[in-house]
């Protein structure tokens, strides 16, 4: 049976000189970076040709870099880290509705320490509005933390110009970026942001690592404690095979990110193009401000969860903002905010693309999945009525 | 995360479909939540004959209504009546702890096609 991995956005596979360069790594350069010798020198090394290539990527100079567990640890670390260092200046953090739950969850255990949180809503598309960013910015605000792109929908929202106005304002920008680095082309200084989250296996990476872009300057205090790595801002012994693979991931993607998007680009509006063609299937998102590897739809009358099992048993793997993915009775947070019913949102579809993906894995897809549709909605009560 | 007999009455789903002129018709859930079973009764002499369901749902919510049908054809309103969502989803070889409580309405479903074609008892008298 072919077997078509459409779920990019959650994670993507490794690469195979990643896992060269990880696997050289573990076997001849196991030093502790923090230790004197030549073993730990050469490890040292590895280290900032690696800091070298992530920041390389985001145009950062390295030491703005810092290495992480992940996209989740730069996330709370910023949140936690910026709003402890500027509590003197103020208590005002804003974010928006349809974050990641690393940044709202982090959001919210903020206000348990005092702070006022103001979480932005979003258009139909799933933006954020610079308007609303700047209502709601007052002198009490330290920090506006937005999402470069959605991680459902892939909506990309305007960090540029909401940065612009942050800055404006004197309170500090951070921008999580685990869905567009590596997707799009991504500078840290055209966008403007103090700090931005990256994590390496978006981008075909490892698991289990991530950075922090940190601009020279910006306040931030430690949320773990205990060694003096990562200029004290990250201590604990660094992940190095990880860390050595996210950068020969970021070199890799400096050098094909053109070529991808265009590759992927191509895919995404063949899928678009053939799901729009089933019956009552809605694109979610921005129809052009959103990344090249998303593709979301709504498929009306069917339950997103039974959709994602029989597309997985013809081979095919994607995701679902449906509730019953996730354990909670409430869909897609995202996909409410965007104003979707509880029901079309429950029948939700996300497929993201990846560089190994072919147009013959797209016409799989796009034969396999009406038939599936038509099953479901065959079984389906809700399709029923809307016949009678 | 599914046993493999879910997955086989998710895959094969048994009964599926409506019942015209059915003796009762039970429905729970909404789709707000996710999930609506709606249940077609076909009773004689007090026996369900046939039974049908048409599900709105997850892979769970698929399969417990499928089982739910298997478990009642033949029965007696009265046997069926003592069919447990619990006994649904053992009969399943169980459900993921998060499951029970969404997707396992299916004999709840069952319950209100019964008490929709006692109703209707009642009313032909």
């Amino acid at each position: 049976m072919r077997r078509v991995y459409l779920d990019h956005g959650a994670t993507t596979p490794v690469h195979p000189a990643v896992v060269e360069a990880m696997v050289d790594c573990m076997q001849n350069h196991f030093g502790n970076p923090s230790s004197v010798h030549s073993f730990g020198r050469e490890g040292k090394k590895l280290l900032e040709e690696a800091r070298a290539n992530v920041a390389s990527l985001i145009g950062a100079r390295p030491e703005e870099i810092i290495f992480t567990s992940g996209g989740t640890e730069a996330d709370n670390l910023t949140i936690f880290g910026v709003a402890r260092a500027l509590r003197k200046k103020g208590n005002h953090v804003i974010t928006s509705a349809v974050e990641h739950h690393a940044v709202l969850d982090a959001c919210q255990a903020l206000t348990k320490e005092g702070f006022e949180l103001t979480v932005l809503p979003v258009d139909e598309y799933g933006m954020v509005r610079v308007e609303d960013v700047k209502a709601a910015l007052k002198p009490e605000t330290i920090l506006v933390t937005i999402m470069h792109a959605n991680n459902e929908v892939g909506t990309i929202n305007p960090i540029k110009e909401i940065a612009q106005l942050v800055k404006a304002h004197g309170a500090v920008m951070h921008t999580d970026a685990v869905q567009t680095v590596g997707k799009i082309p991504v500078d840290v200084n055209d966008l403007g942001v103090d700090l931005m989250s990256l994590s390496s296996h978006k981008i075909y990476g490892p698991k289990g690592v991530g950075a922090l872009y940190i601009r020279k300057g910006t306040k931030l205090s430690p949320v773990t404690h205990g060694g003096g790595q990562e200029r004290k801002r990250r201590p604990g012994t660094e992940n190095l095979p990880g860390i050595v693979g996210f950068g020969k991931a970021a070199e890799i993607m400096a050098r094909e990110l053109p070529e991808e998007m265009g590759h992927m680009g191509r895919l995404r509006q063949r899928l678009i193009e053939g799901l729009l063609t089933i019956p009552d299937v809605k694109l979610n998102g921005h129809p052009t401000e959103r990344i090249p590897i998303n593709v979301n739809v709504s498929i009306r009358y069917v339950e997103g969860e039974s959709l994602l099992l029989m597309l997985d048993m013809k081979g095919i793997a994607g995701s679902s903002g449906s509730a019953c993915t996730s354990g909670s009775l409430d869909p897609s947070h995202v996909l409410l905010a965007m104003g979707l019913s509880h029901e079309v949102a429950h029948g939700s579809l996300r497929l993201t693309l990846g560089r190994d993906n072919t147009e013959e894995d797209i016409e799989y897809v796009l034969d396999v999945l009406p038939q599936i549709v038509e099953r479901l909605r065959a079984m389906s009560p809700l399709y029923a009525n809307k016949e009678g | 995360m599914y046993t493999d007999k879910v997955m086989d009455h998710f895959m094969n789903p048994r009964n599926v479909g409506e019942i015209e002129n059915a003796s009762g018709v039970g429905e729970v859930g909404n789709a707000t939540c996710g999930d609506i079973m709606r249940i077609y009764l076909d009773v004689e002499d007090n026996i369900i004959k046939d039974v049908k369901f048409k599900t709105f749902g997850c892979g769970a919510a698929i399969a417990t209504s499928s089982m739910a049908t298997e478990l009642i054809k033949g029965k007696t309103i009265d046997e069926a009546l003592e069919l447990t969502n619990k006994a649904v989803a053992e009969a399943l070889g169980g459900l993921p702890p998060q499951k029970m409580h969404c997707s396992n309405l299916a004999a709840d479903a069952l319950h209100k096609a019964i008490a929709d074609y006692k109703a209707k008892q009642e009313e032909a008298k």
